[in-house]
Formats: C-alpha cells, structure tokens, sequence
C-alpha cells in the first residue's frame, strides 16, 4: 500500500511544474532578456552577489546584473515597484518559493524616474 | 563516606531544580521577545542614538564577559598553582564561565543592528579588529573550557587537567585584555584611549569573577542544606578582599593619571564631579558600595562570617555594573575634542553632554543574558555534578 | 621492456608547453588593455579624492551643503539623537579671542581611518581612490566604527525606511556616513554639497583630486594655510579646512 502511493507521489511530480502552479508575474517593461529566465531563476542570486562587490568596493557602475537596472525594468506598470503585491517581479517567485529577500531592507524597490522625483 | 551524588534525587529537591529552570526559562523567554522587538522595529525602541551607541545590554554584556574570564581564577590557583582545596571547585569554576560567557555573548550578539548576520561575522574577520580577534578568543575558551572540564571529569585524563588548566589560564588573559582592548584602541575617546584599561580589566575580572563564584557557591550550598568550611571561607574571602582592593588601585591609577593630563580635565571633572548620575554611580556605587563597604564586611574583626561573605560579593557585583554604566555609557556621554580651543555646537551634539535614558527592552534583553547563564549553571551543575564537595581533611 | 619511446614524450612536452603559452596568452593580453580608464572600469589608487573648506566663505546660517546632502541621499533632515545626519555644520567660538567660525563637518575621508581598523566584518573600507565607504552587506550592525570616529561623522539607522534613492541605498540596523557622492563622483561630477555651495556662489568648498599636482584643490593647497581637523591624530583626512 504504501509503495503504491509513493509511485503515485513520484508519478505526480512532473505536474509540480506545470505553469498553472507557477506565481503569475508582471513582469514590468519586459523585452530583450539579461539572460535566459530559467537561468536567471538559478542564478539570480549568484550573480548580484558578485556584482554588489564589484560595485561596491571597485566603483563598476550599470553592469550587466546591476540591481538597480533590474528593478527599472521589471518594476511593475502599476505601482513602480517589484514588492507589494505577489504578482510584483520579485516578491511573487519569492513568496512562493518562501525565501526572504534582504535586497530591499536598504535599496529602492522602485524605478528610478519615480523614486527620485517621489520625494 | 558517601558521595552526594550518589543519593537519589529526592521529590523535593527535584522540584526545588524544575521551579528553577522554569524561572529561568521565563527571564530567557522575555529576554528574547525584548530582541525580537528590537530588532523588528530597529534601535529607535531603545535608549540608545546616534552619540550613546551602546548602552544597558553592553554593560550586562561586559559585566558578564569579564566575569566569565575571572570566575575561572578558582580553577587555575586549583590546576595551575596546585591547592587542592580550590580543585575540588575547578568544575564548578569551568561550568559557571562557560555559562556566564554565553549569556554574555547571546545579549551582545542580539543587540546587534543585524542579529540575523551572524554568520557574515563569523565568516569575515578582519585581522585589525578586536572585534573579530573576539569571534576567535572566545570561541577558544568554549572549547578550552569544555576540554579542562573533561580532563577534570574523565578519570583518565586527570593526568592533562594540569596542561588543560595552564592553557585555560593563558587564554583567558589574553580574552580579558581583549575586552580591555576593545575601548583601549578607541583613541578618540577621551574615556578610553588608555593602554591601562587591558590590565584594569584584567584585574576587576579577578574580582569580580570570584564574587560571582562565590553567591553561586553559597546559593547551592544553601539549597544543598550544605555549610561551607570556615577555614575555606576565610580563604576565599581574603582572596576576594585582596582582589577588591587590587582593583580600586587600578582604577585609582587611571583616572590619578589622567587627570594630570591638562587636556584630559574637562573629561576627569566631568567623570568624577559635574556630570550628575555618572559620579554618582562611580562614588556611591563603585567605590563605597562595591568596595569599601566590601571590604569592611571582609576584615572587619567581628564580621566576616558567612552572610557577611555573601553580602559583599553582592555588594562587588552591584558595584561593577554602576562602574561599567559610568565608564560606558558616562564615556560616550562626554563629547568628543574635535575642535580643541574652541567652544562647539551643533545639530549633531557637538560640544555637548549627550543624554540617555534606558530603556525595558534593554534591561529585558540583559537579564535575559543572566537568565542564559543562570540556566546552563543550573542545568550543568545537576547533569555534570559540579557541586563542590570537600574531602575532609584527615591530618586535623 | 626498457626501450622507452622518448620522441613521444619530447612530442608532448613541446606541444603541452605550447598549449599553455597560448592559453595564457590572451589573458596576459587583456590585462594590458584593462588598465586603461574606461566604462566598467574600477576606482584607481592614482586618485585621491578630497575638499577644501574654506570657512571664512562660510556663514552662520547657511546650510545650503547640508541640504543638499539631505536631499541626494534621502535623508530625512531631521536632528532628533537618532535621525542620521551625514553632514552637519558646526558653530566655533574661539575661546580667547571670542572669534566666531561656522563650517560643515562630514566623514573625513581618512586616509588611515580608525573606523576601518575597527570594524569586524571589514564592511569599512577604504576605497582604492580614498573615499571611505560602508559596505552595508557586511554590516552587522555593532556600531564600534561609531565609537572608534574621532569626528562622529557616522550616523546608525535605527529604524526601517522606505523611499530610499536607488543610488544611494541604506537600511535599518546598518552603519552610514558621508560617501563623497560616489554614486555621482564614479560618474565623473561632483559631490551634491560641492555643487550647491558652488550653483550658490558661497566659493566656501572646492572638490577634486589631490593626488594631481595641477588640480586646482592642489594648487589651492600648495598656496594658502590650511589645516586637517585633529591632524595631531595622525590619519590624514582627505578634507582640510582654511581658516581655522
């Protein structure tokens, strides 16, 4: 009994990645890719991690994953932000998968043109 | 004769033990819930701002640190300098620094901006910081501590409790200096800046790490209906008096000094005189009350017995935390001489007194740190039986 | 048994030598062309960015370069102990003579910064071209770099903000103090406050690289007294003060 629905569980699992289960993001302003979107999914992390020293300590402004780049674009249409809601870019894949981001404890969550002219 | 820990733990005793370690569970839960709030609304819920940067938990945290070192002073005159009476305590000693350096270390690290980046501090160390010498020397004694303890435990390795002890007692000077350290390298300051402070610290550690030693002893020997030796009494006692007065030198030493210093009276003054709740709680609450008093209740011809023991290593721990509120908190106080020959003011505090009330979190939160240390002591001393017991003496 | 092809061992050699040089090659290639100044390209040590406070233009009053400061990075202006203030000016009065200064007081850019030495995780550094900086990734929030700064020039956030700007982000429980504009300086202007005092025509603070002998914050040094504050200290701040 118990091998069966454990064949059953694993018999299921492709159907874990189907779209339907997936958050449904907005994705802001879109367009041409930094990188392909399963890869950025993966590697997101990873390559923020090395930009921020980059910037930081080096002064290498506008790189490719900078994050401020990344939240002028995917900052969503309707509240110029990438957290609010779950459907934001980044707080909808992160409330999903239960991983807290410390990213915007101290930077902007919104697109620049805004967040410089809101105060 | 029948050793204590061979006698079952009988119904009132263990619920003595379970009200205990519920008590301390409780002070340990509030504790953490004051470092939760803190952290999840930031600092603003304390005392502390932008001149006081550190503040109630620092001086529990200190006091706490300091001890740690001290209170093993009983195992190292046992293990490092051979008097058996002191032996039979060095397990109790090691327990109760271990303990007293957790708690110590759990309010530091939960006072912190970011309590959730511990491991960013353990992992990046920078070699110019005594902070980050800190991780590693504290670290250290955990383990030193837990090996003394096991060569003193493991009938075997009674042989390496002696080389355990030695090590134990390099370590921990260079720990205390460390904490000396920490406001010695602050340059700026006029309060520290002092290459005296690494050995004054070493000196209070010896204080008040046995006055420390001592309440918990008497504690657990009351709740033992056990009576401690006079002959041992007097000892320790002596030892605590000698240690008291030792301390008051250094601190007389420093501020005698400093005020020699034509630049350094402003602040002197300031410490000793004019700034209000800073000289009173160094007079009133180190010097009369956690020193001379102390001793009165030490030497004095007709006191001396027990209570009175008891009394002034109370009165020695009362008296370190008004000194550490005096030397931390009154040090950030004064202003920094940034502009010497002038008159300063600005919307940053320049050139003036700054102010701090503290606050329930950061009392919740250090007590918590004692609630910490008051568990593993209690906890430990009934699993690893660390009540120090005394083997007559047959030659009497 | 013992006759050991030694032409093929010779073969390989050669040819595994050869691999490497031209693995190499490019890379050693590149270097030279990445030390050239371009976009992308990191702070060098052959600057070294610094003010020059001339606190005779400077009035009583005035906080145009505090303003200013305030309004780039997002701060909130306030002065209450637990508001950040990254600039500040200060008022003197001499003691003898009575004489009255005014002048703004930030980080001063040290360049041997007790504020580095101190901090535990290294989150305080000192960047190739001079500009101390908190790497607020690795603060942890201790506050010893505050206790450490003979200036008091840094400033702890002691509770959660919102609306920071995108190039200049800050958080609660992190450590923060004036960056020089790096955001703006790593873009070739100049810091918000040097812009404001200069678009108002006070002439009180003058910006640029010490390390050229031609600029004109060096020429300007080389020809009238200034000072550092506290320079019995020994760490070389990068701002120096005239008329004090």
């Amino acid at each position: 009994m118990k091998t069966i629905l454990f064949i059953l569980l694993l018999a299921i699992t492709p159907m874990w990645a189907e779209a339907g289960i997936m958050p449904k993001l907005d994705i802001g302003k879109g367009g041409k890719c930094v990188a392909e979107p399963q890869w950025m999914r993966k590697n997101h992390m990873h390559v923020l991690l090395h930009q921020r020293d980059e910037t930081v300590h080096k002064g290498i402004r506008g790189g490719k994953y900078s994050l401020a780049d990344c939240v002028d674009c995917h900052a969503s249409s309707k509240n110029n932000s990438v957290l609010g809601s779950n459907e934001n870019f980044c707080q909808g894949c992160h409330a999903y998968a239960g991983v807290k981001i410390d990213c915007f404890e101290c930077h902007s969550n919104k697109r620049r043109e805004i967040a410089e002219v809101g105060k | 004769m029948k050793p204590m820990s061979a006698k079952p733990f009988s119904r009132v005793e263990s619920r003595y033990f379970y009200a205990l370690v519920a008590a301390g569970a409780l002070v340990v839960a509030v504790g953490l819930l004051a470092a939760h709030f803190m952290e999840e609304h930031g600092h603003i819920v304390t005392g502390m701002n932008n001149q006081i940067v550190w503040g109630i938990p620092h001086v529990f945290a200190i006091f706490m640190i300091v001890a740690a070192s001290g209170v093993l002073n009983v195992a190292s005159i046992g293990s490092v300098f051979g008097k058996t009476m002191y032996k039979a305590r060095a397990p109790l000693s090691g327990l109760l620094s271990i303990a007293l350096l957790a708690g110590g270390l759990s309010v530091l690290m939960l006072d912190l901006g970011r309590p959730d980046r511990i491991m960013v501090a353990a992992t990046h160390l920078n070699p110019t910081s005594v902070f980050a010498w800190n991780v590693l020397l504290y670290n250290g004694l955990f383990a030193l501590v837990a090996i003394y303890l096991w060569t003193m435990m493991e009938k075997r390795m009674n042989p390496w409790s002696k080389p355990a002890g030695l090590a134990v007692f390099a370590w921990r000077f260079i720990l205390t200096t460390g904490t000396g350290m920490i406001f010695a390298f602050l340059v700026a300051r006029q309060a520290y800046g002092s290459a005296l402070l690494p050995p004054m610290f070493i000196v209070m550690s010896f204080a008040w790490g046995l006055a420390v030693f001592h309440v918990v002893q008497s504690a657990m020997y009351a709740w033992n209906s056990k009576t401690l030796d006079t002959e041992i009494l007097k000892r320790l006692k002596n030892l605590l008096g000698l240690f008291v007065i030792a301390s008051l030198y250094m601190v007389a030493t420093y501020h005698l000094t400093n005020l020699y210093f034509a630049k350094q009276t402003g602040f002197e003054h300031f410490i000793l005189r004019d700034g209000g709740v800073y000289p009173l709680l160094f007079w009133a609450g180190y010097v009369v009350l956690g020193s001379l008093l102390p001793l009165l209740l030490i030497f004095h011809p007709s006191l001396g017995k027990t209570k009175c023991v008891v009394a002034a290593s109370l009165l020695v721990i009362l008296g370190s935390f008004a000194f550490l509120y005096a030397f931390i908190i009154g040090g950030q106080a004064y202003p920094l001489s940034t502009f010497p020959g002038y008159e300063v003011s600005s919307s940053f505090g320049d050139g003036q007194i700054a102010s701090y009330t503290p606050s329930l979190p950061e009392f919740l939160l250090g007590l918590g740190g004692i609630g910490i240390a008051f568990l593993i002591t209690i906890i430990g001393t009934r699993a690893l039986s660390t009540l120090p017991q005394d083997i007559p003496d047959r030659r009497k | 048994m013992s006759e050991v092809n030694l032409d093929r061992r010779q073969f390989l050699g050669k040819t595994s030598v050869g691999l490497a040089g031209l693995a190499i090659a490019p890379g050693m290639m590149l270097y030279d062309f990445a030390h050239g100044r371009a976009a992308g390209e990191e702070a060098s040590g052959k600057v070294r960015w610094g003010m020059l406070i001339d606190t005779n233009q400077c009035q009583e009053g005035c906080n145009d370069c505090v303003t200013a400061c305030n309004k780039e990075n997002g701060l909130s202006g306030g002065t209450s102990p637990t508001d950040a203030q990254w600039m500040r000016k200060v008022e003197l009065k001499d003691m003898r003579s009575g004489r009255t200064t005014s002048l703004p007081v930030m980080c001063q850019h040290c360049a041997e910064p007790p504020c580095v030495d101190v901090c535990p995780t290294a989150a305080s550094f000192k960047r190739a071209d001079g500009i101390v900086l908190v790497d607020k990734h690795l603060c942890i929030g201790c506050r010893y770099c505050m206790m450490a700064c003979p200036y008091k020039a840094r400033s702890f956030v002691h509770e959660p903000l919102h609306d920071q700007k995108p190039d200049v982000p800050r958080g609660k429980g992190t450590v923060e103090s004036c960056t020089l504009c790096v955001h703006r300086v790593d873009k070739g202007q100049q810091p918000a406050c040097v812009e404001a005092c200069t678009k108002a025509d006070h002439k009180a603070i003058l910006f640029g690289n010490l390390n050229d002998p031609e600029s004109d914050i060096s020429k300007r040094i080389r020809s009238v007294a200034s000072t550092q504050l506290r320079a019995d200290m020994g760490l070389d701040p990068g701002i120096h003060y005239q008329g004090i």
